[in-house]
């Protein structure tokens, strides 16, 4: 392979066909399409359907500033070590007014720009609270069509979004952070229920033993996730990168599903947010009777809201 | 899904510097206020090797790279001109931010630089010119065909 493949795309090969042949240029093509869904993104969909579900996705999310990118970094470091190829989604927030994004993603994952084998895509999640659009899902398929061993989504986030990212990935690694605010927070934001791992990085600063302690207590007192481990981490020395790998490893180990129930679970995840953002529309600016007699009955205390919900989407 | 909906992503930028010098705050303001005119800009550390270059413009997927310029870089635009077209990024139209004597100016624009940006100009110009040149090179870009 050249450095970017170009030659390689020679006429009468199909898009598909050069991602498959490994051609930089087509994977970046693939990407777009699918991310935007273009008017070729179906017809491309189902070419690269035969391919899918070999790549391990791995989510890396966690609060803003807590070393996401750079541990993202070393990670890769240690997978291309052990000869594993990497496809890095690296999603940052649009701006809710301007819609624009600064992807600085990237600034930390430097180390890896002239590798063949690490494929990085920054993307804007425009506008999707979850920090993750759907578009990343779709994506997460075009770089297992293109072979990649590993897939790497990274998202920012706090609570709700947290949950998002780890409906998608298979494996969920949740980072925090010294000094990152109240730790009982992430506690209450759900995301113990959702980590495979949890990180503390930047465990070279103070204070970082009595996050990992905050946290490990948790985990412990937690009736459903009593097992989840909880690792330190120096993102920027490469330090417990080691231990981090071995922890996805064993994750990865004791899971069961096939690779198509993975695929599916996260059509389905999609279908669930799509469905959840339709409603919500309808819900609030439809006019009809029956959602006015719905909304009565919670504001004169008769149902709960959801009871009402339950009684409104029973009818339809 | 239309094709007006498909055309109408944001802009993607690249905000880069390449050679010695490593005085970014020049770019970090042009990258803030290109968001902030609802571009998506994809921000790198100074200090680009031209491959480099070359291979974020390709993974990224940008319309524009620009590149900001204090002292003697910008002579490597050709070099980089060339390398992007060898890439078979011959669509991605390519800004130059900062200093640029007129002579070199020229040789520049024969390398096939869009634009060059000298200090002073308004941010206005420089939005206004790095939105048209996104729009020319999604056009170009649109008309390969996908297989
Ligand atoms: N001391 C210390 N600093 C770190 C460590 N890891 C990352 N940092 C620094 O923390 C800052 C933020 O790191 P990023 O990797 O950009 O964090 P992020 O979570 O990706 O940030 P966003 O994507 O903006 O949410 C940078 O200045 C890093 O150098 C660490 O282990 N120790
Ligand atoms: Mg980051």
């Amino acid at each position: 392979m050249t450095a970017t493949g170009a030659e390689a795309a020679s006429a009468g090969s199909s898009l598909v066909e050069r991602v498959r042949a490994g051609e930089l240029a087509a994977i970046a093509r693939l990407l777009t399409e699918l991310e935007r869904l273009s008017p070729a993104a179906p017809k491309l969909i189902a070419e690269i359907a035969p391919f899918l579900g070999r790549a391990q996705v791995v989510g890396f999310t966690g609060p803003p500033g807590a070393g996401k990118s750079t541990l993202v970094n070393a990670y890769i470091g240690a997978l291309r070590a052990a000869g594993k190829t990497v496809g890095v989604i690296a999603v940052d927030p649009s701006s809710p007014i301007s819609g624009g994004a600064l992807l600085g993603d990237r600034v930390r994952m430097n180390d890896h720009t002239d590798d063949d084998g690490v494929f990085i895509r920054s993307l804007a999640s425009r506008g999707h609270v979850g920090g993750l659009t759907p578009a990343a899902v779709r994506m997460i398929d075009a770089f297992d069509a293109a072979g990649k061993d590993v897939v790497i989504l990274e998202t920012v986030g706090a609570g709700q979004s947290e949950i998002d990212v780890a409906q998608v990935a298979d494996i969920r690694i949740v980072l925090n952070a010294p000094g990152l605010g109240d730790d009982i927070q992430a506690m209450k934001s759900g995301i113990l229920d959702i980590a495979d791992i949890l990180v503390v990085n930047k465990a070279d600063l103070a204070g970082a033993d009595k996050t990992f302690s905050q946290l490990a207590s948790a985990v412990a007192l937690s009736s459903v996730k009593a097992n989840t481990p909880v690792l330190k981490t120096v993102a920027t020395k490469g330090e417990g990168i080691a231990e981090l790998v071995a922890e996805v490893n064993a994750v990865a180990e004791g899971r069961s599903e096939t690779a198509e129930t993975r695929r599916r679970k996260r059509a389905r995840r999609l279908l669930a947010w799509a469905a959840a953002d339709l409603i919500e529309a309808q819900v609030r600016d439809r006019s009809d009777p029956r959602i006015d007699a719905l909304c009565d009955n919670i504001l004169n205390g008769r149902s709960s809201p959801e009871e009402a919900a339950k009684a409104l989407f029973e009818a339809t | 899904m239309t094709l007006a909906q498909h055309d109408s992503f944001p802009p993607r930028v690249l905000v880069t510097k390449i050679g010695f010098d490593g005085h970014d705050r020049g770019s970090r303001i042009v990258a803030s206020f290109l968001r902030d005119a609802g571009m998506e800009v994809i921000y790198t550390p100074p200090w680009q090797e031209i491959s480099q270059v070359v291979r974020l413009a390709l993974e990224e997927d940008v319309d524009v790279v620009g590149v900001s310029s204090l002292s003697t870089d910008h002579l490597l635009m050709p070099k980089l001109m060339k390398a992007l077209d060898e890439a078979g990024l011959g669509h991605v139209k390519v800004v130059v931010g900062g200093i640029v004597p007129d002579e070199d100016e020229a040789l520049l624009m024969d390398a096939g630089v869009s634009k060059v940006f000298h200090p002073g100009v308004g941010r206005e110009e420089i939005v206004g010119g790095v939105a048209e040149y996104a729009a020319q090179a999604r056009q170009l870009r649109s008309e390969e065909l996908v297989t």
